[in-house]
């Protein structure tokens, strides 16, 4: 292919493979029992996809983008919950048509703000606009005055523990602790049967490859290079006139809505949405797939949502009392061994070697190939 | 809320709220000066500090074991002898970290977060394992937990007082070691300038050791101060970690005195308003004021002006 | 949401259900020796569950790794000597009960997860598990979608009564009520300052605590305070109790937070042995107390159905057996005991049904007796909680608690109760 196509041809060999495996194979392999989990991990790739972008390409490390993943989960949320509170459904309580968990806390009319939530419209708005306008905020506070590294990943981890803390405090209004439970249908389709949860897994994967080919086109794009530019050299960016701190608003405005897409997935496979989604422990445990991925590779942050999560729960499931060492030994073996994670370990080892194959047997790669 | 309490009855509760807040403080100090000296010196995230805290309060416990076994006359005092064993767990622990961890990764910071929360992880489970999931009763010495009466109204807790002692004796420690000794001297010349005191023969590889060494040292001594006051458990440790980051950053980072006017701060800030609001109230007030301030002064209440 | 509809109330009095547990009490001994050839697999077992001529498999869902685990051990450790002793016995139907056990590790969607491989992938007969409300919340979709049975060992706020649940614990009124009556006649309680750890089951006890406090007993709430889960400063706190002086001090503080509250307590000076002001809990089990010390609670009072030291025979067995397979250090607190009944009622209910079908378990759970509980006797209500007996335990230095009020009847379990919502 020439230089001047949108993919090279690894890279389009490399997005071949990933959608060959995550719309045919999986869905052939596994029963709807686990590709229900596998759903559930791809709403995590989401975040890793984002934090790619954030941190990979524009060196931001945010420890908060649990909160980004809960705003759209929560958005979501609200809008089944209030489908399933129908004054019929909700006869028992004092306040008939209010979502149960507020008639038990003495509410008796819906808050204003969770009324627009009655709208699919609005919500689909809101899942993209509340977290694009939050991480605008926290943005432009942050990078206008410079704040960036270690410093940025602390304030965005405080964040995330203020987050939790109000959910769980204001439980009238956001079910507190338990979170938004018991969802049940999307504009009258019943979300819970396996035939909608095998839906609602394809919905999430063509959502996904969405991201990752806008992921993608920024990165290719003039802005991508001058990101990258400035990951490396911020100064010397800005010296050249550019205005740093815009580019890093904008590429964390991106990650957080791609973050909170996700939010919105999960709640919709899982069936509801819990503060426990949102803290520091998944924030920082996200941050963790686009390690084991490959900080810089997109289709490897796919990858390293899909294996932390797979070895999580097959680990979890065998050794339930010692998948702790086997979890926290791979973050070690990560960071010290292979510091491109999966897509590294592709670059050092697999590459060289497929490049030799074919050029002796002209073989066609058989593995995934990684962007990058 | 004051309407129908005399004037010596307000004076008294001011009075003890007061020390509330100084008791808070000094837990802060506590708990944030380890890691001041290891994210502040040395540019590292250690998410496992909390773990080291509770390595503290677990030998504090296996000591206090021993007391009750072997010297129960002596139970009294075990308090003491648990905190040096604390510090040295806890302690060589950190250098063995070091060692095989962290000297990998000077050059990225951001990756020591990762391989520390890694290591927190396992650190739970081997608790977890070694102690059982339960938490752990520690017996606190009774001459401890009891309170002195200063005027009819005015009790302090004796606790209180210890901890206090303990994070001024801490601090006194650190600054001395920091400020008029050799190896603090060592400390300030590395971080300043790796390479250059490098040249200037100093073993930046054995400074960088016995600093992480000691910043775990003194985590594991607040564990062991925090048997008196709170709970030990295999995740007791996460619990205190937000608090002590925000303590760190907000005094900015390289600063040790800025850690203690920032533990100063948000303890009396956090004790003000429990008083006045309910309290998840006043923690998320206090942390949304924190990291406000901190967007508009990124560099803390003290900062060090450095060449970078 | 349909399912919580409100069961109609069976009158009845203490003496007729005596009377029916003596005769169902008799007959509870009868399949003791139930054999597996009497009750062939395809008619015990019509929808596929995981149940062959010689096994049947149960889950066990509990954290066992993260916060929740400190909590959630005593509960598996119980619901594993059950199902040892009922196997012992010849197990059920006379088929020997396998467990699965899978971790939430402490994290909601987790708990869903393992929920739904236990009833999809491993088709288990029913699960014992989950402690916190927001665990139960989260399988309870799952359990109502595919249809499982869930035995939830916790006490906890009530405002539930689902098909696939049977509640071993107290719902909140039968912890909370007598206890108030019993200071309010034997302490002369006036005020009370309530505190708690801020979530939805100390928010709602709480609020049954304050109506019958204002409503019934004619008694004021001071003060009334939440802290988040894991907070670990409560010199603030105890100042405010001091400035007004309650009576009494409710307290509904949970985990860790428990032991910073109590040591903090006592090392600033209020004694509770001195009762000025008395001290009642609803949230500490003799299994929080190995973490605060029993030196730092004693004179504290509890609000429980079930105390370790419990004088009857049923109590002194489990307690040995207890002790015989976990270790003679292991203390049993209220859940702990909860968790124990799970397997039994299990049991009782397939043996009555002849079946191990959820559906026919469910029809013939409500009205399962076990005269054999370490609390001494409990009965399934129809809308699936337990009638139980409310005891107060006086906290003792050396972790154990003196029972010194038990309610006369066994208590209606009242999950939507009128006048406190």
């Amino acid at each position: 292919m020439t230089k001047t196509s949108f993919l090279k041809r690894d890279e389009a060999v490399g997005f071949a493979i990933l959608a060959l495996i995550i719309f045919i194979v999986f869905p052939l392999m596994l029963d709807d029992f686990r590709l229900n989990l596998f759903g559930k991990y791809l709403t995590y790739a989401f975040v890793a996809v984002g934090l790619v972008l954030c941190w990979g390409a524009g060196g931001i490390l945010s420890l908060g983008q649990g909160v980004f993943f809960g705003l759209g989960g929560y958005c979501m949320a609200m809008f089944l919950k209030l489908e399933a509170s129908t004054p019929e459904a909700t006869a028992i309580q004092s306040t008939p048509g209010i979502p149960d968990f507020m008639d038990w806390n003495q509410i008796s009319a819906l808050p204003i703000w969770w009324q627009p939530f009655n709208s699919f419209g609005f919500t689909v708005l809101a899942i993209l606009a509340v977290p694009a306008l939050f991480s605008l905020i926290i943005g432009f506070a942050m990078f206008r005055r410079r704040v960036g590294g270690v410093y940025f990943a602390i304030i965005t981890q405080a964040i995330a523990a203020i987050a939790t803390i109000l959910i769980v405090g204001q439980q009238g209004y956001t079910g507190g602790v338990n979170g938004i439970t018991d969802l049940r249908t999307l504009m009258g389709w019943d979300i819970r049967p396996d035939s909608a949860k095998t839906a609602l897994y394809f919905v999430n994967a063509v959502l996904l490859f969405a991201c990752l080919f806008i992921a993608m086109a920024i990165r290719k794009s003039k802005f991508g290079r001058v990101l990258v530019a400035m990951r490396d050299a911020e100064d010397r960016v800005r010296f050249s006139g550019y205005d740093v701190a815009s580019f890093k608003i904008f590429i964390f405005c991106v990650g957080a809505m791609m973050a909170s897409v996700g939010g919105a997935m999960f709640t919709l496979q899982v069936g509801f949405m819990s503060p426990t989604i949102v803290g520091i422990v998944p924030s920082i445990e996200m941050v963790i797939f686009c390690a084991v991925g490959g900080r810089h590779s997109l289709l490897g942050a796919v990858y390293g949502a899909l294996l932390v999560n797979w070895a999580r729960t097959t680990l979890s499931e065998s050794f339930p009392e010692l998948w702790l060492f086997g979890l926290g030994g791979l973050f070690i073996a990560v960071v010290l061994a292979f510091p491109n994670g999966l897509a590294g370990l592709y670059d050092d080892y697999v590459k060289p070697r497929l490049k030799l194959s074919r050029r002796n047997h002209a073989a066609k790669p058989s593995n995934p190939q990684l962007a990058e | 809320m004051f309407s129908g309490y005399s004037l010596p009855e307000l004076g008294a509760i001011f009075a003890m709220q007061g020390f509330a807040g100084l008791i808070l403080f000094s837990v802060f100090v506590l708990m944030a000066l380890g890691l001041a000296i290891i994210f502040g010196q040395m540019g590292v995230i250690n998410m496992a500090h909390g773990e080291f805290m509770i390595l503290g309060a677990y030998v504090t416990y296996l000591v206090s074991q021993a007391f009750a076994t072997y010297a129960p006359a002596l139970f009294g005092a075990y308090f003491f002898v648990a905190m040096v064993l604390a510090f040295c767990a806890s302690g060589l622990l950190g250098m063995f970290v070091e060692w095989a961890i962290i000297r990998h990764l000077y050059k990225r910071p951001l990756d020591t977060l990762l391989a520390t929360w890694g290591l927190s992880l396992i650190l739970q489970q081997s608790f977890r394992s070694l102690f059982g999931a339960r938490e752990v009763g520690v017996t606190i010495p009774s001459w401890m937990m009891g309170s002195l009466p200063l005027t009819d109204l005015i009790e302090v807790p004796i606790n209180g007082i210890f901890v206090m002692v303990l994070a001024l004796g801490i601090s006194a420690a650190v600054y001395v070691m920091m400020f008029k000794s050799g190896w603090g001297r060592q400390v300030r010349a590395v971080t300043q300038n790796r390479t250059m005191a490098g040249a200037v023969g100093i073993d930046t590889e054995r400074t960088d050791r016995l600093t992480f060494g000691i910043g775990c040292g003194v985590a594991g001594i607040a564990g062991a101060a925090f048997t008196m006051i709170g709970s030990t458990g295999p995740t007791s440790g996460q619990a205190y970690i937000v608090d002590t980051f925000l303590v760190v950053v907000f005094g900015g980072a390289a600063s040790l005195l800025g850690t203690i006017a920032s533990a100063f701060s948000i303890s009396q800030a956090q004790s003000i308003l429990e008083f006045f609001l309910s309290g998840s109230m006043a923690k998320v007030i206090t942390l949304l004021v924190v990291v406000g301030i901190l967007m508009l002064r990124p560099q803390g209440l003290f900062s060090i002006k450095l060449r970078k | 949401m349909a399912d919580h509809k409100k069961a109609p109330f069976p009158a009845m009095s203490r003496r007729a259900i005596l009377a029916g547990g003596a005769a169902i009490g008799a007959s509870l001994f009868l399949p003791k020796g139930l054999r597996a050839q009497d009750f062939p697999t395809d008619q015990v077992n019509t929808t596929g569950l995981a149940v062959t001529d010689d096994t049947v498999q149960v889950g066990i869902l509990h954290s066992i790794s993260g916060t929740m685990s400190i909590s959630e051990t005593g509960s598996v450790q119980a619901e594993k000597l059950a199902i040892e002793q009922i196997n012992a016995q010849g197990g059920v139907l006379g088929r020997k009960i396998e467990t699965i056990q899978e971790d939430g590790a402490s994290d909601w969607p987790t708990f869903a997860e393992k929920a739904r491989k236990l009833l999809v992938n491993d088709k288990v007969a029913s699960v014992m598990g989950c402690w916190t409300s927001a665990s139960r919340k989260a399988v309870l979709p799952v359990f109502e979608q595919h249809n499982g049975m869930l035995y939830y060992p916790t006490f906890y706020e009530g405002l539930e009564e689902s098909p696939n649940v049977i509640y071993t614990g107290q719902e909140a009124t039968q912890q909370i009520i007598a206890g108030l009556d019993w200071v309010a006649r034997e302490k002369g309680a006036k005020s009370f300052y309530l505190l708690g750890s801020d979530y939805i089951w100390p928010r709602t006890s709480n609020k049954i605590a304050r109506k019958h406090i204002e409503d019934k007993l004619g008694g004021e709430v001071v003060g009334e305070e939440y802290y988040p889960l894991g907070h670990t400063q409560f010199n603030s706190v105890i100042n405010k109790i001091r400035l007004k002086k309650p009576d009494v001090i409710y307290a509904i503080v949970v985990g860790g937070s428990n032991v910073s509250f109590y040591k903090q307590l006592k090392a600033a000076g209020i004694d509770m042995t001195e009762e000025a002001p008395l001290l009642l809990t609803i949230s500490v089990t003799e299994d929080e107390i190995r973490g605060i010390g029993g030196e730092n609670i004693e004179g504290a009072y509890a609000c429980m159905k079930y105390f370790q030291s419990l004088e009857n025979e049923n109590n002194k067995e489990f307690v040995a057996a207890f002790k015989e397979m976990w270790g003679d250090d292991m203390v049993i607190g209220d859940v702990t005991q909860a968790a124990y009944l799970g397997p039994w009622l299990w049991k009782a209910a397939v043996e009555k049904a002849g079946s191990f079908d959820v559906d026919k378990v469910r029809e013939a759970s409500p009205g399962i007796e076990l005269t054999t509980a370490p609390e001494g006797y409990v009965k399934i209500h129809e809308n699936h909680h337990l009638w139980s007996k409310t005891r107060v335990g006086h906290a003792m230095a050396d972790g154990q608690y003196e029972v010194v009020f038990t309610t006369d009847d066994l208590v209606e379990p009242d999950p939507f109760p009128e006048g406190y919502q």
